[in-house]
């Protein structure tokens, strides 16, 4: 580790620690674990921005999120073009918000966009039954899916459209003992 | 009158901002001081008599200045006989269109020599220039500077520029374009009134709120890149701007301050971050184990700063001053080993057991002396260990009831089930789990508790064989109450014939027989738990339930066990002391017989013969009783090491090697790998804090030793966990259960304090050995202290305050107090579960109402559709184009309404009366219209068809045929 090559400038460390949760020693080990997925493709030297996206496929297999049932989706939902190709920026954004010292607020919003598989702004039964298949591993029947769906939909469902606007999520999420306490990855 | 002197100085800047100083308070007061009035005179003679300076240079250059002249005098209202002809200057000058720059350059020269006529000193033109360098900084900045920041501070000039053409005498178009040049230069901000000043400070304000709550914001990163950089340097540029004169150097060293404190912070944030210990090792675990398993460590890391700082206690001001200040080992009996033990003190199988050398040390209670005050500080020795003594324990509730408070703020929310389903799917999964098995075994707990769900929501509990169940609860019960009473009475048992064994002396007994009572009370501890989980199957509970129950039972053993022991211990102090007795009167018997004999053979110096070693001494139960603590202590973290090898560790080898040649699959079927156990490790955990509590009055090395095993036992088990253990089957959430184990906590701390205290309250010191030997109680050294060491008023302050008439009185208003903060809890309480029916009811209505609203709409628009498909048809007959036209206003008419009542939302039906009543009969039917209406409403099922408007629209007409 003798001559430390720098990663980042002062500027870049400070806007960092100011953009996300995440302290300067985080941050570059943060960029470590980036490189660690494709050692090829991502520089050392970050100083000049470069414009690099990891694939998906690679970004999943980190251990923090290999067994994540909703991994895809989170790759997705914080990937920039929404094809789930990270760049280091968005990298940061995703383990930030999935921090333990993000706010519930946050956490909510980003949940919501997580279980939002088909991105119309609203959670519908397609998105709770795929949230529940992924879940489970499929291991319910579908009979049980429908009955756990409208059963869902009867609870949460405040303004009577059969599917969930933020504000319904944001409800129900907020009186949940332990969201906080699981919806949070640590690196 | 204030905006017109601000306008003044905007204009000639750079003659008057050195006046400014002076002048800058007066100002502020927004009153027109004489001072003013005389400035402005000075002033203006000033520039009377650059003028004439001006006649002197080309004409050129006498231009500029006279128009800026000009200019600063149209503002002024006090109009002097000069204007006409400067109004005459004025216009060639801004014809000829020259940059404003230049001008300024030229204005710059000007003013120089100005100064120089006047014999003003180099200083203030030095000021001016800086002053001008950084306008023209600014000025660069703002050109090559983001749109955002820029558009805000041009607001601000564009509102000031309006100001000076409204009070400009005659505003001419060209002159506006030049001024607004000149100002985008000049924009300063002195010149800014305090109404701007205060918007300007708003804004920056609120930039830099941005700044903080940025990294809360769900933007992507490269958005939040931008709008900080962009914050910065707005607030960078205005930041300085804001506060004037010297205010404003105070100011901008307080923004700078600001910053560099905030920087520390973070740093010391990342500092503190840093040093946390095992937080790595912790978050690796959590990440394999999720966070059940994480919370133990968690807790015990907690437990372990508990025990440091207790250990900082004794160890500071009760062992590091008895070694280094108190007489040294060997001066007195009490710190020599007695001559009968001296042979084997040194044999580890004495020291092991905490004999020998290690019992007349500084580890236990009998080695400290009585004397009152020690070494060249007058250390105050037993007063020190007892008030020791009291802190520990003192100390050990605050922390323990403030963690608490703490956590029931933290998990005060959510306690309702109203969300049942929701939670399930939204919030189960823990995204932690990084770990296969781990995540296998959290699917499938999902899937169960789901599926347990549904069957409890279709079937509200069949109850068929709810005799047998309840049969089955009772005959657990009964079952574990007998393996309780036989536990303790086993214990009680041994600890019985152990005392037998001591008293016929302890090397004539066998390795087991000595250390029986704390073998067996280890190896209760072990199995019960097990035979409790076999006998907790029978009760068919809900897993959460069961562990509750569980731990309850573990909790019971374990404190059973420990009454047993400590019971059979208070038999042993009272044996003791009667021992004491005996011992107590043969020593004087035998100081009386070395006298006797003594004087008869030589009257000299017969005591000095005598070494400390051959002096005979009581049973010292103190010692007696820390000793006993510290072997338990040791023996149980043994017992805890070798479980932990053997059960996991030796488990995990064999299952893991001897599967390559066995006949089934061990891995999956029988012995497998074991679980890493929570609730059991954290009982122990608990219950060997208990035992430190207890102990650590009469040994005070107890603290020591249980921070070394703490921290042992931190690598060992981390290791175990992460190489022979998988991830537990059970479902547990940590978040629930800390105060669960912190109340646990509790509960050990008070009865492990109860015994503590009534032995130091009741029983009487022994009378060689000890800080309080000689002394009837130990807690008589505050008394003493109290009358020796403060002076007599403060006793006699004391006494009175000590006095029955006082107590009770302030006894009985405490409990006055918390009788009342507890009733006032009450009923807030109350109030909330209240609140929160309330609130759930007004949900519930809500739902249905929407509900409602929703299914009328639906039918409504089937409604619509067959109406629509039927004036379809019937359009092709219609012909009347006038009615049409009439119909046509009509509709703009309602359409409008619509519009409005669109934007209400979807609560309709109450318009859609009100259009009834205001509307001709002629009108469509009210469900088609309303139906309308509710499609017309924006973001509102997407589906409707557009195309249906026009139609719709015809309705009227047509129906009016």
């Amino acid at each position: 580790m003798g001559n430390k090559q720098t990663t980042f400038t002062e500027e870049q460390l400070e806007a960092f620690q100011d953009c996300t949760f995440f302290t300067r020693k985080e941050i570059q080990r943060l960029h470590g674990r980036y490189r660690e997925l494709a050692p090829h493709l991502v520089p050392l030297d970050y100083t000049n921005n470069p414009d690099i996206r990891v694939p998906l496929t690679l970004i999943v297999t980190m251990p923090e999120l290999k067994e994540n049932p909703f991994r895809d989706r989170i790759v997705e939902t914080f990937s920039e073009d929404g094809h789930g190709n990270l760049s280091f920026n968005d990298f940061v954004d995703m383990f930030s918000a999935l921090c333990e010292t993000s706010p519930r607020e946050l956490k909510t919003i980003y949940a919501f966009r997580i279980y939002d598989f088909n991105r119309d702004n609203f959670i519908c039964k397609e998105d709770l039954k795929m949230t529940l298949n992924k879940l489970t591993k499929g291991e319910l029947t579908p009979e049980e899916v429908s009955l756990v769906c409208d059963k869902s939909m009867e609870e949460a469902d405040l303004d009577g459209d059969s599917k969930l606007s933020f504000s319904d999520f944001e409800n129900m999420v907020s009186k949940a003992p332990d969201f906080l306490s699981n919806f949070h990855v640590r690196i | 009158m204030g905006v017109d002197i601000g306008l003044e100085f905007e204009g000639d800047e750079d003659e008057v901002s050195t006046f400014q100083e002076e002048h800058e308070r007066e100002r502020h007061r927004a009153k027109i001081s004489d001072g003013d009035r005389e400035r402005r005179k000075r002033g203006n003679g000033r520039r009377k008599r650059a003028s004439r300076a001006e006649e002197w240079e080309g004409e050129s250059q006498a231009r500029p200045e006279r128009r800026e002249r000009g200019r600063r005098k149209r503002t002024r209202s006090d109009q002097e006989a000069k204007g006409s002809d400067r109004d005459e200057e004025v216009q060639p000058k801004t014809k000829s269109g020259k940059s404003a720059k230049t001008r300024k350059h030229i204005k710059n020269e000007k003013t120089r020599k100005m100064e120089e006529e006047e014999g003003e000193g180099e200083e203030r033109h030095a000021k001016r220039k800086k002053k001008h360098g950084s306008a023209k900084k600014e000025e660069r900045e703002e050109d090559g500077g983001k749109r955002t920041a820029k558009e805000k501070a041009q607001e601000v000039k564009r509102k000031k520029h309006k100001k000076v053409v409204e009070t400009s005498s005659e505003p001419s178009e060209e002159d506006d374009n030049d001024e607004e040049d000149n100002e985008e230069r000049e924009v300063r901000p002195e010149s800014l009134s305090s109404e701007e000043l205060e918007k300007l400070k708003e804004a920056v304000d609120e930039r830099k709120k941005l700044i903080q709550t940025l990294r809360g914001k769900p933007w992507p990163m490269k958005k939040k890149c931008v709008t900080l950089r962009e914050s910065q340097e707005f607030v960078e540029k205005y930041e300085g701007a804001l506060g004037k004169g010297k205010g404003r150097k105070l100011y901008a060293y307080k923004v700078m301050m600001n910053k560099k404190w905030m920087k520390f912070q973070r740093d010391f944030e990342n500092f503190k971050t840093a040093c946390i210990p095992w937080e790595m090792k912790i978050k690796e675990i959590e990440s394999h184990f999720g966070s059940s398993v994480a919370s133990y460590f968690i807790f015990l890391r907690w437990m372990y700063g508990i025990n440091m700082i207790l250990f900082c206690l004794t160890f500071g001001l009760v062992m590091v001053p008895e070694a280094l200040m108190g007489r040294p080992y060997g001066t007195i009996p009490r710190k020599t080993v007695p001559r009968p033990e001296a042979t084997s003190a040194m044999d580890f199988a004495v020291l092991w057991d905490f004999g020998g050398y290690a019992q007349y040390s500084v580890l236990f209670y009998g080695y400290y002396n009585n004397q009152r005050a020690i070494g060249w500080l007058k250390f105050r020795m037993p007063l020190s260990y007892f008030l020791v003594g009291v802190g520990t324990v003192a100390y050990s509730y605050m922390v323990v009831i403030r963690t608490m408070a703490r956590n029931a703020n933290e998990s005060g929310v959510g306690d309702d089930n109203s969300f049942n389903f929701n939670w399930k799917t939204f919030t189960s999964w823990d995204y932690l789990i990084g770990n296969p098995e781990m995540a296998d075994n959290k699917f499938a707990s999902i899937t169960t508790s789901f599926k347990e769900a549904i069957l409890e929501e279709q079937e509200s509990r069949k109850d068929d064989n709810i005799h047998l169940t309840r049969f089955l609860r009772v005959l657990a019960n009964f079952l574990v109450l007998c393996c309780l009473a036989g536990s303790g009475y086993l214990i009680y048992f041994v600890v019985r014939r152990s005392q037998k064994f001591a008293l016929d002396g302890l090397d004539n007994h066998t390795w087991w027989e000595r250390n029986e009572v704390n073998m067996v009370m280890s190896l209760l501890g072990m199995f019960c738990p097990m035979l409790f989980d076999v006998i907790s199957a029978l009760e068919n509970y809900h897993p959460r339930v069961a562990l509750q129950w569980q731990l309850g039972r573990i909790f019971a053993l374990f404190l059973g066990n420990l009454y047993t022991f400590i019971i059979a211990l208070m038999d042993e102090i009272n044996l003791k002391r009667e021992e004491e007795q005996i011992i107590k009167f043969n020593i004087t018997m035998w100081e009386a017989s070395l006298y006797n004999g003594t004087v008869s053979v030589n009257s000299t110096a017969p005591a000095i013969t005598i070494q400390p070693a051959d002096v005979p001494r009581g049973p010292c139960w103190e010692t007696m009783v820390g000793q006993e603590f510290v072997r338990l202590i040791i023996s149980d973290t043994m017992t805890t090491y070798i479980t932990l090898l053997i059960g996991d560790f030796l488990r995990a080898v064999l299952v893991r090697f001897l599967n390559y040649c066995w006949c089934w699959d061990l891995e999956a079927g029988f012995p497998s790998y074991s679980e890493f156990d929570v609730s059991g490790n954290v009982l122990g955990l608990i219950f060997n804090q208990g035992m430190i509590w207890m102990g650590a009055f009469y040994a005070p090395c107890l603290p020591a030793l249980n921070v070394l095993r703490l921290h042992v036992s931190m690598y060992l088990q981390c290791w175990a966990v992460m190489c022979c253990n998988v991830p537990q089957e059970r479902v547990f959430k940590a978040s629930g259960s800390n105060n669960f184990y912190m109340a646990m906590l509790l509960v050990i701390l008070f009865l492990s304090t109860l015994p503590a205290i009534y032995t130091i309250v009741t029983i009487p010191p022994s009378f060689d050995c000890g800080p309080f030997s000689g002394k009837k109680r130990m807690f008589d050294v505050i008394q003493e202290t109290l009358e020796s060491d403060f002076p007599a008023w403060f006793g006699k302050v004391f006494s009175y305050a000590s006095n029955p008439g006082l107590v009770l009185p302030f006894i009985l208003l405490m409990v006055l107090a918390i009788y009342y903060l507890q009733s006032t809890s009450k009923s807030y309480k109350e109030a909330n579960v209240e609140l929160k029916k309330k609130l759930q009811t007004q949900n519930e209505e809500n739902k249905k109402k929407k509900k409602l609203a929703a299914l009328k709409a639906q039918m409504d628009l089937e409604e619509a559709r067959k109406a629509s498909s039927q004036t379809a048809k019937q359009q092709k007959n219609s012909n009347a184009s006038q009615q049409d036209q009439e119909s046509d206003e009509e509709e703009d008419h309602s359409s409008s309404q619509r519009l409005h009542h669109g934007k209400n939302g979807r609560h309709a039906p109450p318009p859609v009366r009100e259009q009834e009543g205001q509307l001709p009969a002629t009108r469509a039917p009210v469900p088609r219209s309303y139906q309308h209406e509710h499609h017309g409403a924006p973001g509102y099922l997407p589906g409707f068809p557009r195309q249906s408007e026009p139609r719709m629209h015809r309705v009227p007409s047509l129906q009016r045929h």
